[in-house]
C-alpha cells in the first residue's frame, strides 16, 4: 500500500524545500563574512534582520495565520500560537540586541527553529498518514459493490440494494458482498481477511458463503440469505471501526494529562520569564529560557503516539483473524493470566467420533450391525458411527430393517428372524444380555445380534490437536488453567491430563458455568484478569461475566461476536498466544512511548530553565520525540511468528 | 440515534480530543466519540434535534480545524 502526498502535502513540501535553501545560503554567507558588520554602523543589524524576516515569513505564514485565526476562536493553547510567540520572542530578543548595539546573534535561530518545526509537523503528518493508511487497508474487507441477477439480466448495484433471497453472481477475485448459499458452480474461497487462514476454502452448490471472503477460481452464483447490514463484513467492519472508540486507561491517562500539561507549562513559562528575570534584571536571558518552554509545551508525540500504538495492535490482530473489540480489551488482556476453557468446542472437536472398538478384529462387522441401527438418525453418536462405517470400509448400508427407536436406550433393528441391538447397557439389560458396564471417559454402544452381544464401541469428543501446546504454553507464561464441563468426571479427568491443564471442574450446568465464573472472579487477586475462553454456543453469558470473554470460531455466530471482547475468527487455539504476545508489545510500546516522550520534555525543561539548552534542542523536543513515537508505535505492527508452519 | 461520520482533513490528534470535548457540552448531545486513527465521528443525539446538533458540531470542529469538515 503506497501513501500518496495529498496536493496540500506537496505544496507544503515544495515550501519547506525552497526555504530550507535559501535559510542556508544566508546562514552560510552571514557566518562567513557577517552581514551586520559588512554594511557597518548602529543600524548593520538591519540587513540579517530582514534577510531572515523575508525567510521567516516564507516558511511560517501558515502558521502565523492559524495562529491568528485560532485566538480570535478563543483557542489560546494552540501549538500554533505557541510556536509564534517562542519564535518572534526570539526576533523581538533579537532586534533588542541589534538596537541596543550588541552582537547580533538570534536571527538565524528564529528561523532554524520554525523551519525545523515545519519539517517535523510534516514527517509526523506523513508518518501518521501512512501508518493509519496502511492499518485501515488491512482491515479493508468492505466489498464496492454486487452483481444480483434482476428479471434475468446481472445488474451490478451497492450491496446494501440487495435483498435476501436475491440472486448474486460472483466472478473470481471478486469479493463476496453477502452471506448467502452457493447454489450453482463451484470454487475455493480465500478468508484471509477474514479469518487469517491462508488455506482457501472449497465451495459448492449448497455451501455458505461468507461475506468479506474473497472469490478465486470459479464463477459462482448464491442465493443471499442475510440483508447486508446483517452480514458477516458488515458486522465485523462494525466492530474494527468501533474498536477505536472504547478507549484505554492508558489513552484516556493522556487525553487527560494533554488538558493540563500545556497551560502549565505557559505558566511555568510565565513565571520563569518575570520572577528571576525581575530579580536579576536579565530580562533578555530568561526571556530566552522561557521561550524555550513553550516550544516543547505540545503533547503531540504522546497524543497522537499512543492511539496510534493501539490502533496498530487492533490491526495487527485482525490480520491473524483476531478481532479485538477495544483499546481497552487489548491492554487487559496484556495482563490476563488466568484462563478458564469451555471444554466441549473449545478445547475438543465437539463432534463425536468413534475411537475404539472391541474386539478388534470383528471390527467391521460390528459397525456394519451399528451402521444399520443408526443410520438416518441425526444424533452426533449416531451420525459418528455411520460416518466412521462409511469411511472405513466405505460400503453401502443395508437398508432393508425396520427401525425401532428406543429413546434414551438405544435402537432396535429387525429384519426377517435377525434382531440387532444397539445402545446403552440399559438396552442390553432389557433384552436380557449380560454386559459388564464400563469405565472408559466417553460413550459406549453395546452392540448385540440376535440376543448375544457381539462387541463394543467407544465413541469420544476429540481433542484439538493443538489443545496441549496451548495449556502448555499458557502454564509456560505463568498463567493459571481451568476447564469447565457440563460432562462427566472420568471424561474431564482424561482430557485435563491430556493437556496438562491444572484444574477441572465437571458435571456443570450451563446455570453452574457462570457461577463458577463468579467464584473464581471473586477469588483472584485485584490485579490478575480471568479470561473465558468459549465456543461462543451456550456460553454468551459467561463471555459476558468475565474479564475478557473470547469467543472460538466467530464467522457466522452472531452471539458469540456480540456477547465477547475478542473473537477468533478463526477455530485455532493458536489465536490466543497470539493475541497475547500482540497485547504485550503492544502495551510495552505504548509505556516506551510514554515514558521516553515525557523524560525528554521533562529533561529539556530542566536544562531551558537552567539555560544550558537553546531552542534548537527544544524543537527535537517537540517534533522529533513525536516522530520518534510514531515510528516506535509502528513496531507493533511488524510480523509476528505464528508458531503454525 | 446515533450514527457515524467520516471526518475530512482531521489532522491534528490533540485536535480530535479537544473537538469531542467541546461537542460533549452541546446541548442534545448524548454521547460522542472523535476517533483520530479512522478518521470518524460518532454522535448520539436525540431523533428530532438530530439535525440542529450536527450543525452545532460542525461549527465547533470548524472553530477548532477550520479545514475540517462532516462528510453527511
Amino acid at each position: 500500500m503506497k501513501y500518496r502526498l495529498s496536493k496540500k502535502e506537496k505544496r507544503i513540501g515544495l515550501r519547506i524545500l525552497l526555504s530550507l535553501a535559501a535559510f542556508i545560503v544566508v546562514f552560510a554567507v552571514d557566518k562567513s563574512i557577517d552581514l551586520a558588520s559588512s554594511v557597518g554602523g548602529k543600524l548593520g543589524w538591519l540587513l540579517p534582520f530582514f534577510l531572515y524576516l523575508a525567510i521567516y515569513i516564507a516558511i511560517g505564514c501558515d502558521v502565523l495565520y492559524r495562529a491568528a485565526r485560532n485566538i480570535a476562536h478563543g483557542q489560546v493553547f494552540d501549538e500554533n500560537f505557541l510556536m509564534c510567540v517562542a519564535t518572534l520572542g526570539a526576533f523581538a530578543l533579537a532586534i533588542f540586541r541589534g538596537v541596543t548595539g550588541q552582537e547580533i546573534e538570534g536571527f538565524d535561530e528564529a528561523c532554524a527553529v520554525l523551519l525545523f518545526y515545519q519539517v517535523g509537523e510534516f514527517f509526523q503528518r506523513y508518518a501518521t498518514g501512512k501508518s493509519r493508511k496502511s492499518i485501515s487497508a488491512l482491515m479493508d474487507i468492505r466489498p464496492d459493490s454486487a452483481n444480483v441477477i434482476r428479471g434475468g439480466e446481472t445488474v451490478e448495484v451497492s450491496p446494501d440494494e440487495v435483498h435476501i433471497g436475491e440472486t448474486i453472481v460472483i466472478n473470481p477475485g471478486e469479493k463476496v458482498p453477502l452471506d448467502g448459499v452457493c447454489i450453482s458452480g463451484t470454487s475455493s474461497l480465500d478468508l484471509k481477511a477474514l479469518t487469517g487462514e491462508t488455506l482457501p476454502s472449497p465451495i459448492a452448490q449448497g455451501g455458505k458463503v461468507i461475506s468479506g471472503s474473497v472469490n478465486l477460481e470459479g464463477k459462482i452464483e448464491v442465493q443471499v440469505e442475510k440483508e447486508f447490514y446483517d452480514s458477516t463484513v458488515s458486522k465485523i467492519l462494525e466492530l474494527v471501526e468501533n474498536a477505536a472508540d472504547k478507549k484505554s486507561k492508558a489513552e484516556n491517562f493522556i487525553t487527560k494529562f494533554a488538558r493540563y500539561y500545556t497551560p502549565t507549562v505557559v505558566i511555568c513559562a510565565l513565571l520563569l520569564a518575570v520572577i528571576p528575570g525581575a530579580i536579576t534584571d536579565d530580562w533578555a536571558g530568561w526571556i530566552y529560557r522561557a521561550l524555550s518552554f513553550l516550544v516543547v509545551s505540545c503533547p503531540c508525540a504522546l497524543v497522537i503516539s499512543i492511539p496510534l500504538s493501539f490502533f496498530a495492535g487492533i490491526g495487527a490482530a485482525s490480520r491473524y483473524g483476531i478481532l479485538i473489540k477495544g483499546s481497552n480489551y487489548l491492554e487487559k488482556f496484556s495482563k490476563a493470566n488466568i484462563f478458564v476453557f469451555d471444554k466441549t468446542g473449545t478445547l475438543t472437536k465437539g463432534n463425536f467420533a468413534v475411537t475404539a472398538v472391541t474386539p478388534a478384529d470383528r471390527c467391521e462387522e460390528i459397525l456394519r450391525l451399528a451402521a444399520i441401527c443408526e443410520q438416518g438418525l441425526s444424533h452426533p453418536i449416531a451420525t459418528s458411527i455411520v460416518e466412521c462405517y462409511k469411511n472405513e470400509f466405505g460400503a453401502d448400508i443395508p437398508s432393508n430393517y425396520s427401525i425401532k427407536n428406543e429413546a434414551g436406550f438405544g435402537v432396535v433393528a429387525s429384519c426377517e428372524d435377525e434382531v440387532l441391538l444397539a445402545g446403552n447397557a440399559k438396552l442390553m439389560r432389557q433384552y436380557g444380555i449380560n454386559c459388564d458396564a464400563t469405565t472408559d471417559a466417553g460413550t459406549t454402544v453395546y452392540v448385540a445380534k440376535n440376543g448375544a452381544l457381539i462387541g463394543t464401541i467407544l465413541i469420544e469428543d476429540e481433542l484439538k490437536s493443538d489443545s496441549p501446546a496451548l495449556i502448555g504454553a499458557l502454564n509456560g507464561m505463568g498463567a493459571k488453567t481451568v476447564m469447565l464441563t457440563g460432562d462427566s468426571e472420568a471424561v474431564a479427568a482424561k482430557v485435563a491430563s491430556a493437556t496438562g491443564i491444572s484444574k477441572y471442574h465437571a458435571s456443570l450446568l450451563p446455570a453452574d458455568k457462570v457461577s463458577k465464573v463468579e467464584e473464581l472472579l471473586a477469588e483472584k487477586g485485584k490485579n490478575d484478569v480471568l479470561c473465558f475462553v468459549g465456543d461462543g454456543i451456550n456460553d454468551a453469558p459467561v463471555l459476558m461475566r468475565s474479564d475478557i470473554g473470547i469467543a472460538m470460531g466467530g464467522v457466522g455466530s452472531d452471539a458469540a461476536i456480540e456477547a465477547s471482547d475478542i473473537v477468533l475468527m478463526q477455530d485455532d487455539l493458536n489465536g490466543i498466544p497470539l493475541a497475547k504476545r500482540i497485547a504485550r508489545r503492544t502495551m510495552n510500546i505504548v509505556t516506551e512511548n510514554i515514558v521516553f516522550s515525557l523524560a525528554v520534555k521533562v529533561a529539556i525543561l530542566i536544562l531551558s530553565a537552567l539555560g544550558i539548552t537553546n531552542m534548537w534542542i527544544a524543537v527535537f523536543g517537540d517534533v522529533g520525540v513525536a516522530i520518534l513515537a510514531i515510528l516506535n508505535a509502528m513496531r507493533v505492527g511488524l510480523k509476528y511468528n505464528t508458531d503454525k508452519k | 440515534m446515533k450514527k457515524t461520520f467520516k471526518l475530512e482533513d482531521l489532522d491534528c490528534a490533540n485536535c480530535a480530543a479537544k473537538m469531542q470535548n467541546a461537542i460533549e457540552k452541546l446541548d442534545g448531545v448524548k454521547s460522542v466519540t472523535i476517533s483520530f486513527m479512522t478518521q470518524r465521528m460518532t454522535l448520539e443525539a436525540d431523533d428530532a434535534a438530530f439535525e440542529s446538533v450536527l450543525t452545532a458540531a460542525q461549527k465547533v470542529i470548524k472553530k477548532i480545524e477550520p479545514d475540517c469538515i462532516i462528510v453527511r
